[in-house]
């Protein structure tokens, strides 16, 4: 029973819970967080089991309301969403779990607004990775962009213009996919992504294809946050509320890239992006782009939670070229990216945020000392930094060599070298970071009273616990990157080809 | 005398729909007022909305209803009733998403007294 309607399952739970929420806030506002940490762990063993369900019975089909596809909603799990929703719906729930123990003030409404929207999020993400409905998954990408913009705007002051900016992009970023959208209905009469990819053949030689594909791409590469499509996105994650940064940059944008790679991949196939159109190199420049602006702005900036803001665009960077190089290699590298990502960039903006609440501030000056102040955040901090570095066994380093590999093997060595720039990028801006935390001391102490005893205020442990669990994970991550690449996303590297 | 109407079935819709889109653009880069960029955003997006449903237009076709079963004739005489329904879905997404521009521009302005732009980041500091 569960079995069959699992792929329904992943938004509904959120999704109910979300809308329930305020109900139980008006019982016990103190129910709200326990309510949403639940649900997000809920969806998260739906979608591990969905991970199993998919590698051991195949791709799981849901027609919604009964409706057989193409005419009604379909939602599918196959290997490449079903490692997608078990990242994000894990990674959202460390999240949330994160979000509870920080007990923002902006999120503490009386009617448990956080807490709601946060689940209105999840929701709308799982949605988009297991929809099989191009349409569909326009409504979805705008729950989860509405759900953002209030959640940003809950911040106040400068979060408020930071939200309006991307109030703008965003909806112009969906109005882009819509309109392409529209051209590839209006050419084929379809909407489902399997129907649509046995018609477009027939269309493929039409010249409003190759619009159709850049209006999408242009879409959905605002929602990621490349550069230059990024404008939003340093802004945002600079000043939201410390607990919906920590939930939006692990997840958010690489759902966008997912719903990338499912269209190109699973609508258009390999030989579209690849042979047919200028696609492929197109993206994989526009990544390497991405790549080198990103790491560039993020040397360049004083404030950690800026930095790791631009550090995303860099990392997003990392796995459109891996998408534009279409090859084995680079797909299972960007898949991997879009885990290990998750998992490093909520590590590092959890230790932001806890650093917010008790040092004061997120500028690099307040940060002096922290590894006296905060020892747990700073190991787990450290051991982000060297996954975002590269160094193994931290996560990072594998799926960067999967994006080298398959650079090396389609002979692409002008990517080759981004990837280690980027890399050597990343040594820079992360150490930069950790030489303030460790080895400077407080110029304040100096002609103070000398070596003070110093008080540990380390977060609270409803706080550290999601730390550390990431912390472990992004080394999980990296000891079984064998057995995830090739029992998983091999089988998702594959889909599209031939 | 009867009013020519083919023309809406014909290509001068679209036309128009990517003069719109244009137009939404070009208020939404060159205004540095932020409710002008939401008119823009506004009009931008009906252009999407205009686009869909002239889609779904067919000269001499009619609206979509069969009146009893059995009774349907060819798809050639009968409007695409699909675009319409994904532009009312479409519709609403819009139109909170105009909710949510407003609300933060409210909120803007109580807080800060402007909509435009550069007065917004100088007080903003």
């Amino acid at each position: 029973m569960i079995r069959h309607h699992l792929p329904a399952l992943l938004v509904v739970v959120p999704l109910g819970t979300g809308l329930a929420l305020p109900l139980l806030a008006t019982l016990s506002s103190r129910l709200a967080w326990p309510a949403t940490v639940a649900a997000g762990a809920i969806t998260a063993a739906l979608a591990v089991a969905g991970v199993f369900q998919v590698l051991a019975g195949g791709p799981v089909h849901y027609a919604v309301g009964g409706w057989p596809p193409p005419w009604g909603i379909e939602l599918v799990l196959d290997p490449l969403s079903a490692f997608v929703a078990a990242v994000v719906a894990a990674v959202s729930t460390c999240s949330l779990a994160y979000a509870g123990g920080l007990d923002d003030p902006a999120l503490r409404g009386r009617l448990g607004g956080g807490p709601a929207l946060c689940l209105l999020l999840l929701a709308a993400m799982m949605g988009i990775v297991v929809t099989g409905d191009l349409f569909n998954l326009f409504v979805f990408l705008e729950v989860a962009a509405l759900a953002t913009y209030a959640l940003i705007g809950a911040g106040g002051g400068r979060a408020l213009l930071a939200s309006f900016r991307y109030v703008i992009l965003g909806s112009l970023g969906a109005s882009f996919y819509l309109l392409g959208v529209g051209l590839l209905y209006a050419l084929t009469g379809t909407l489902n992504m399997a129907d649509l990819a046995a018609r477009l053949p027939a269309a493929e030689a039409s010249r409003l294809v190759p619009v159709a594909v850049g209006l999408i791409v242009m879409g959905l590469g605002i929602k990621m946050g490349v550069a230059p499509l990024h404008g939003w996105l340093p802004d945002a994650y600079t000043y939201a509320p410390p607990a919906v940064v920590a939930l939006l940059a692990p997840v958010a944008t690489k759902v966008a890239a997912y719903a990338l790679a499912r269209i190109l991949f699973s609508v258009l196939g390999v030989s579209f992006v690849l042979d047919a159109s200028v696609l492929g190199g197109a993206l994989a420049w526009l990544g390497a782009g991405s790549i080198l602006v990103g790491g560039i702005m993020a040397l360049r900036q004083d404030d950690l939670r800026r930095l790791l803001a631009y550090s995303s665009v860099s990392q997003m960077g990392y796995i459109v070229l891996g998408i534009g190089l279409a090859t084995a290699n680079s797909l299972a590298g960007a898949y991997l990216h879009i885990l290990n990502h998750a998992l490093m960039k909520g590590c590092l903006f959890f230790v932001a945020g806890a650093a917010a609440q008790r040092l004061g501030g997120t500028a690099l000056a307040d940060l002096r000392r922290m590894h006296r102040l905060m020892p747990v955040t700073t190991a787990c901090l450290v051991v982000a930094a060297l996954s975002m570095v590269g160094i193994p066994p931290a996560g990072g380093f594998f799926s960067k060599w999967y994006l080298l590999l398959g650079a090396v093997e389609s002979g692409h060595w002008v990517f080759a070298g981004v990837i280690l720039a980027g890399g050597l990028l990343a040594v820079v801006y992360m150490f930069r970071v950790l030489e303030h935390v460790c080895l400077e001391p407080r110029a304040a102490d100096d002609h103070g009273g000398g070596h003070a005893r110093v008080g540990r205020k380390d977060a609270s442990p409803a706080v550290l616990l999601p730390l550390v669990v990431l912390a472990v994970g992004i080394v999980a991550a990296g000891i079984f990157n064998a057995s995830i690449v090739n029992g998983l996303l091999r089988l998702a590297a594959s889909v599209g080809v031939g | 005398m009867s009013l020519d109407l083919s023309v809406l079935a014909g290509e001068a819709v679209y036309l128009v729909a990517f003069g719109l889109l244009a137009l939404g653009i070009f208020a939404l880069i060159a205004h540095g007022n932020l409710m002008k960029k939401v008119i823009g955003l506004t009009i931008f997006q009906t252009a999407v909305i205009l686009f869909f449903v002239a889609t779904s237009a067919k000269w001499q076709a009619t609206l979509p209803i069969v009146p009893e079963a059995g009774a349907a004739g060819p798809a050639a005489g009968y409007m695409n009733p699909l675009p319409h329904a994904l532009m009312l879905t479409a519709i609403v997404v819009m139109v909170a998403t105009l909710g949510v521009a407003l609300a933060l521009l409210v909120r803007l302005h109580r807080r800060y007294g402007s909509f435009e732009e550069d007065d917004l980041l100088d007080r903003v500091e």
